[in-house]
């Protein structure tokens, strides 16, 4: 625990838990986007393009059938062609719509990989080579295992890692962050990524990835979706839309034959024209949801990219809505970070101004939070100034985790401060006693959730320093929230049980880990795998990186090393670990769309029957005009009016598919119960009006 | 609809209600390998049986081996059953001397699947056409093979959902054993003697003679048919040992046995609910699919009962009495036995396709439109309202998954049900399933509607045209007894009830020709196995599967939110489906009674009256 | 696939022999035991002579007998070999014109009965050998029996109370008469000459 924190120098941390967020987000229909996207949903017309999307397809099919009967009958002469045009001409307009919502969510992407394939031109590398020469190559032909060097102001030329030197970087380009950070050889500080800037001192850098797969050539990939590959979900639920189309071609294909047998028997009327047998066929295959659901994916990934994470697979973003589990480190994420010093206890016989003075003075070099908070409650409390070190022969001896204590030698004496048990042999190899009040005491400060920092002053044990953990502001909602949405939430951490417990309490956590290694939370992970759940973890060293690779969704941060950052499936630009709940909250998101739109399509089909059926079959039963409840007014005003309302309703809808619909953490049965009034009842009741509405239009224009 | 006809659905929901938790907890010990009540007399003979058969008892089989052993199973018996009819003048118990001529290979082929995909569609009239021998043992073994293989089908696919980590789903030859001697063979001995004690026949004893009271002659059928009548309902077969089935009073002679014969249909699909909800660890999720059916159920049984009893407005013109008295029952009686009633009839014709029964008492063909609707429609949703023996289970749960899948994802979690993620594998293999029926009821429905045959004679180029060995000469449709509308009811009904494997008919339109007997035998193939071997693909994949423990964020699969899931998805896929078709057969004829609209026989105009 | 064939054949002939053969043969057994009048048709004898079977309806023209409902089995109804309804639809002109004609026919035969039809007397059964017929109907052909037989009305219509069948347990069935029982009945207290 003091390992992490007396890491020098300290990396630059965002600042809050809401970064400030790259220049990607862009307004939902900026001119610019929209522009690209008409063109491009003209340009998806191409059937092999098509041909993925079973429902467009059959969309697509039709009505270019319809448009070829229309032109037969143009050219014959035969009647009825306003009705047919305006029915292929809907068609093909709920082919555009659809392809139109797919560019809408792509050129998105498109836009930004753009703005990031500008760094990637023309960057230039200073290579080692054998004598340690250097010589100037495109950062094109650079190798795993090449060696470069980057001083201020140079593009790093490829993804690698600090051999030798230590450096400010601006990776602005890929966090969207603009304040520098600090990159330095060895330790969890020590990856590069190519395209980012170095601002000051030099570095030499051996490269890790071969031109074309580095990372912002997947970052390139990844928003510009060229390597979008549909989800398990996804899949799963285009084969039940293509199941279901295939099903109403079932219904509309044989509905002919069985029309030719109630004529003839009816003895009047007429069967039904391919334009009216395709306009039902498109009314009733799911082409809300076949047009919608690849905007949904892309835009969900979009949402993701808009939270500065970059998740490596859609697969992830989905996997991260169905998390039951997720493993937070407490440091850093559930508490500030930094321990407080709150109280100090001395032990019997012992002043306490004694006690304050030595922890003072062996915190004077001690640079972390926690050192500098002993400084500052020994000023504050005790009135004891900050003193100038170097008016005394003071030697510092820094923290090392082999000893787990550090302290200062000053004016012969040998003070130290440290964890209790460390203090407790440095005393008793110094032949001391250890007072009984000791254990006790430290006991006590780990129930309260406290760091027992024990003092000595050779072998006299002083007293003990209560640190205590600060649970961040709106932690505690946060983990009632996750609660909410079906999710336990695990602290992890190195304290020992006791403090553990009760910085579990006080954040809310449903779980804990105490004294945990990176063993012990793979194993941790493992078990609830193997219980059948999906566990979500963050994490940033290289020792991260098997529990990352092996949790479902591992966010790993820009800031860990290339190791945890190819383990994870997602990375956090902005290094912040409590983003894992807004990603949760996006993948939640993104079924609920799909579940909803899917729902809202089918439903629609109530209505469609309502107005196209009778219509079908008014000269052959008029009888059937009983069905005929919107009132509409001709079978060919109701047919049109039917064919409009489907395609204009994927257009009204492509705003909610691309921002989704809202979450709320309100559990299931609650949210199910929300849904289905709003997509189910909702979808079967509102065509009725629509399809009436605009069949008044086509009356009144009379356009049918 | 009177208070007595409501009371008497009262009843038998009750009793159906009590009798599916007993039931259903004895079946879930069967296959779980428990010991029963009936273990001391019966499993010596489940012994004997594996060592007569070399079936291994304990040896496990993948989803893929369990299928092959039930297509193994079925093609066997298949060519018992067509062998044993083409063969009957050979045969013994045959004293009306029938012979193999009575049944020609089209035939024969027809009456085989029906009888091995549990369809008992017949073609045939039993009392003019089989002798005891094959109504024995060809068909009574049917109704007890066809009915536990679907038994073993649903067990399979409990397993998959109540299993984890496993590649396999049970061994088909045990489940199939069991299902005969521990749930079939010991209810249908009690049920058979009850029947024959009520008046249902059972003898192997020659047609008897008889001259009336006005001095004709009268031939009395005789026959083994209580045996035959209580498995053919409990397994819901539904094939008559007579051409008039439970409406003929040597089948089913009083409003008691009546009862106990529709009891005796819901029996095992109402049990099986229960066995699920004990085989998966949560009898709330067996309690959910019973209310889902009961809803469904009770909703079909007054929408068929009110439009029977209201009877049919033309008839009533000619002053008929169609409201109901003490003295007689009023409605449409037409095709209706005196002693059942309207409410027993409609009751009867609402269980029978609920479940893939097909057994009738009365004629589903002279139903109002709207009361025929109800059993046609009911099939067409593939009878998961109880359903048939096992197959009613693994139909519902098919529902189920479909459900979970689109508005679970409105949860925003992938859709879990009983604790099983239901992916690709799944979905897929429900539209397959699903889209096999609709399949097969649409398009031969379709090719029925419009084919013709030749005429003998010179053909267009003026080649000699032979008559037509499929149909007789002319549109297949004109095979039909009603025109117009109801006719293509008679088409679609034919086509339905062989896809569904129901068995019950329109009977009016001639299915006694190649074509049909083709045509419905190739629907009744595809109906079952491409329904069933999908979901046993899908038991196979769900047995691998973790369970996922349920959370606050699992969409809550055991209370009345999911009921309503689960029978909406049920009615809107159905509806989506068949609205078109339903449109122009008993949807249109309704309004046209309404309006009191005609169709004449011969010609096809409609006339007012 | 193969190995499945063996364990198939065998299965398949076991539960032949046991469903098929031991099953039916054990419970005719026990049945020719326990119930051996129903079990073999609960036939009707008059004078030593098989007349028909309880359970089984069949043809009355005759104004003294009461009469069975149409039947569409056979060709001239009631054919026990042939059981089955007419399986004419709602909408058929042919149903609407067999109902008119039976109707006025129903109304000659028995002048003196006005009001509405009873829907049995028109209808045919599901079976076709339907053996019975409701109150109401018994009720509406007892004037003309009592004509035909030159007996008072009262004298038949006791008659009928007593072959009523009621309802079992208060609600299962209909309230109906068994046309053979009663018919027998009707000529062991009047005979014809």
């Amino acid at each position: 625990m003091m390992a992490t924190t007396a890491q020098m120098p300290a990396p630059i941390q965002t600042p809050s838990l809401l970064p400030q967020k790259l220049r990607r987000s862009r307004p939902l229909f900026d001119p610019e986007i929209l522009r690209r996207a008409t063109k491009d949903s003209f340009l998806k017309l191409n059937p092999l393009k098509l041909a993925k999307n079973p429902v467009m397809f059959v969309v697509e099919v039709g009505a270019a059938l319809v448009t070829l009967f229309f032109l037969r009958d143009a050219i014959a002469g035969r009647g009825l062609l306003g009705f047919k045009f305006q029915i292929s001409l809907w068609l093909w307009i709920t082919v555009l719509f659809a392809n139109f919502a797919e560019a809408m969510a792509e050129a998105r992407g498109k836009a930004q990989a753009d703005a990031l394939r500008k760094t990637k031109t023309d960057a230039v590398a200073k290579r080692f080579f054998a004598g340690g020469q250097i010589e100037i190559v495109p950062a094109s032909q650079l190798r795993v295992g090449d060696v470069v060097l980057a001083e201020a102001g140079d593009l790093i030329p490829g993804d690698g890692e600090v051999v030798d030197g230590i450096a400010t970087v601006d990776e602005s380009v890929i966090t969207g962050e603009s304040a520098p950070v600090i990159r330095e050889s060895g330790g969890d500080r020590s990856a590069v990524t190519g395209g980012t800037k170095v601002l000051s001192d030099h570095i030499r850098i051996r490269i890790t990835s071969n031109p074309g797969e580095t990372f912002l050539d997947r970052m390139i990939a990844l928003v510009e979706g060229a390597e979008r590959q549909k989800t398990p979900n996804e899949i799963a639920l285009n084969i039940l839309i293509a199941g279901l189309t295939l099903i109403f071609l079932l219904a509309v294909a044989t509905l002919h034959p069985f029309a030719l047998y109630s004529v003839r028997s009816a003895g009047t009327g007429a069967v039904p024209t391919i334009a009216v047998l395709v306009s039902l066929l498109v009314c009733l295959i799911p082409t809300t949801i076949g047009g919608l659901l690849s905007a949904i994916g892309i835009a969900g990934m979009d949402r993701v990219m808009q939270d500065n994470v970059l998740a490596m697979s859609g697969k992830a973003v989905e996997a991260s809505g169905d998390i039951n589990t997720l493993l937070l480190d407490k440091t850093g994420t559930i508490t500030l970070g930094n321990r407080q010093a709150v109280e100090l206890i001395p032990f019997a016989g012992i002043d306490e101004l004694e006690l304050a003075d030595a922890a003072q003075l062996s915190s004077l070099a001690d640079e972390t939070p926690e050192g500098r908070s002993i400084v500052v409650l020994s000023k504050e409390k005790y009135g004891l100034r900050g003193r100038q070190v170097a008016d005394h022969e003071a030697q510092f001896i820094p923290f090392s985790a082999y000893t787990r204590m550090s302290g200062v030698n000053i004016d012969g004496r040998t003070l130290r401060k440290g964890a209790s048990q460390a203090i407790e042999s440095f005393v008793r190899d110094l032949g001391g006693v250890i007072p009984k009040s000791f254990q006790e005491t430290a006991d006590r400060i780990s129930r309260m959730g406290g760091t027992p920092l024990a003092v000595a002053d050779g072998s006299k044990l002083l007293g003990i320093v209560h640190l205590k953990d600060i649970v961040k502001g709106g932690m505690k909602e946060r983990i009632a929230q996750l609660r909410a949405m079906g999710i336990r939430s695990v602290m992890i951490t190195g304290d020992n049980p006791l403090t553990a417990a009760a910085i579990a309490a006080e954040a809310g956590v449903d779980d804990f880990l105490a004294q945990a290694t990176p063993a012990d939370k793979l194993e941790y992970i493992k078990r609830e795998q193997a219980e059948g759940r999906l566990v979500a973890m963050t994490g940033d060293g290289t020792n991260d990186a098997p529990a990352l690779a092996q949790a479902d969704v591992g966010l790993a941060m820009n800031t860990g090393t290339m190791a945890a950052k190819e383990a994870g499936n997602m990375v956090d630009l902005d290094s912040n670990p409590t983003k894992l709940v807004e990603v949760v909250a996006i993948g939640k998101q993104l079924l609920i769309t799909r579940g909803a739109l899917t729902t809202f399509s089918i439903a629609n089909d109530v209505a469609k029957y309502f107005a196209i059926i009778p219509a079908m079959f008014m000269a052959t039963y008029p009888a059937l005009a009983q069905f005929n409840i919107m009132g509409l007014h001709t079978p060919r005003s109701a047919v049109l009016a039917a064919v409009i309302f489907n395609a204009l309703i994927i257009i009204a809808l492509v705003p909610l598919a691309l921002r989704g619909v809202k979450y709320r953490p309100i559990g299931a049965a609650a949210l199910l119960r929300r849904n289905i009034l709003i997509y189910g009842i909702g979808g079967i009741i509102a065509p009725f009006p629509g399809i009436w509405a605009i069949d008044q239009l086509l009356a009144l224009l009379h356009l049918a | 609809m009177t208070p007595n006809g409501m009371l008497l659905i009262a009843v038998y929901f009750a009793v159906v209600l009590m009798l599916a938790k007993p039931i259903g907890v004895h079946m879930a010990k069967v296959f779980e390998g428990r010991r029963t009540l009936l273990h001391p007399i019966f499993r010596p003979l489940e012994v004997l049986t594996y060592k007569l058969t070399g079936v291994d008892e304990t040896a496990e089989q993948r989803w893929t081996h369990y299928t092959f052993a039930l297509i193994a199973f079925s093609a066997f018996s298949f060519l018992f059953v067509y062998f044993l009819q083409r063969l009957q003048g050979l045969s013994p118990f045959n004293p009306q001397e029938f012979a193999a001529t009575n049944v020609p290979p089209d035939l024969a082929f027809n009456t085989a699947v029906s009888f091995v995909t549990n369809t008992n569609w017949q073609a045939y009239s039993g009392e003019s056409t089989l002798s005891y021998f094959v109504q024995m043992m060809a068909l009574t073994v049917q109704n007890f093979a066809s009915a536990a293989v679907g038994i073993a089908v649903a067990i399979a696919l409990v397993r998959g959902f109540a299993r984890q980590q496993v590649t396999t789903i049970g061994n088909f030859w045990v489940d199939l054993t069991r299902a005969v001697l521990y749930i079939l063979l010991p209810i249908s001995i009690v049920a058979a003697l009850f029947f024959c004690s009520q008046g249902v026949l059972q003898n192997f004893h020659a047609y008897t003679h008889v001259t009336t009271l006005e001095g004709a002659t009268q031939i009395i059928p005789q026959g083994p048919v209580a045996s035959q009548e209580a498995i053919k309902m409990l397994g819901t077969n539904g094939g008559g040992f007579f051409g008039a089935n439970s409406a003929h009073p040597f089948e089913n002679p009083t409003p008691l046995t009546n009862l106990v014969q529709i009891v005796l249909i819901f029996l095992i699909p109402a049990g099986l609910t229960y066995t699920f909800g004990v085989m998966v660890g949560d009898r709330r999720q067996g309690w959910v699919i019973f209310s889902a059916c009961s809803v469904m159920f009770l909703a079909g049984v007054l929408v068929c009962y009110g439009a029977e009893q209201k009877g049919n407005p033309v008839l009533s013109k000619l002053g008929i009495e169609t409201a109901a008295t003490p003295g007689q029952p009023g409605g449409n009686m037409e095709g209706k036995e005196t002693r059942f009633g309207i409410a027993a009839s409609a009751l009867f014709a609402t269980v029978t396709t609920d479940a893939s029964c097909g057994a009738v008492n009365g004629m589903h063909d002279s139903f109002t439109p709207l009361g025929g609707l109800v059993p046609l429609f009911n099939i067409q949703t593939g009878e998961v309202i109880f359903g048939g023996t096992g197959a009613g289970l693994y139909g519902i749960l098919l529902y189920a998954i479909l459900a979970v899948f689109i508005a679970g994802l409105m949860v925003g979690r992938t859709p879990e049900y009983i604790g099983k993620k239901i992916g690709q594998k799944e979905v897929k293999m429900a539209m397959i399933a699903l889209l096999s029926t609709a399949f097969s009821i649409l398009v031969f429905s379709a090719i029925s509607s419009i084919v013709s045959f030749p005429s003998p004679g010179k053909g267009a180029t003026g080649q000699p045209v032979a008559r037509s060995y499929w149909n007789p000469p002319g549109p297949a449709a004109a095979n039909v007894a009603n025109s117009g509308a109801h006719g293509f009811s008679e088409i679609l009904y034919a086509y339905t009830s062989g896809a569904g494997n129901n068995g019950s008919a329109f009977g009016g339109i001639n299915v006694n020709t190649p074509w049909y007997n083709l045509t419905i035998g190739l629907a009744m193939l595809i109906g079952r196995f491409l329904f069933l071997i999908p979901l046993l693909a899908a038991a196979g994949s769900l047995a691998a599967k973790k369970r996922t423990p349920t959370s606050a964020g699992t969409l809550p699969t055991h209370g009345p939110m999911f009921v309503g899931l689960l029978v909406g998805t049920v009615l809107l896929v159905g509806a989506l489906t068949f609205f078109p078709a339903l449109a122009l057969g008993p949807i249109v004829e309704q309004f046209l009674m309404n309006q009191g609209k005609l169709f004449s026989f011969l010609l096809f105009p409609i006339l007012g009256v | 696939m193969l190995k499945h064939f063996g364990p198939a054949f065998r299965m398949t002939l076991f539960l032949t022999i046991l469903t098929g053969l031991i099953y039916p043969v054990v419970i005719t057994g026990i049945c020719q035991v326990l119930f051996k009048d129903k079990a073999d048709g609960s036939l009707i004898l008059r004078d030593g002579r098989v007349i028909g079977s309880q359970l089984i309806g069949q043809s009355f023209t005759r104004a003294r007998y009461f009469q069975p409902r149409p039947s569409a089995a056979g060709n001239d109804g009631y054919d026990a070999t042939a059981s089955q309804g007419s399986n004419v639809g709602p909408t058929s002109l042919k149903l609407f014109e067999r109902v008119k004609t039976a109707a006025e026919q129903f109304r000659k035969e028995n002048p003196q009965f006005r009001g509405a039809i009873p829907a049995d007397a028109l209808a045919a059964s599901g079976s076709g050998l339907d053996p019975e017929i409701s109150m109401a109907n018994a009720e509406a052909q007892s004037a003309r029996v009592a004509a035909a037989r030159r007996i008072a009305v009262d004298q038949v219509r006791a008659l009928v109370t007593r072959n009523i069948e009621k309802r079992r347990f208060g609600f299962l069935g209909e309230p109906r008469v068994n046309v053979l029982e009663l018919n027998l009945a009707l000529d062991r207290q009047w005979p014809v000459r």
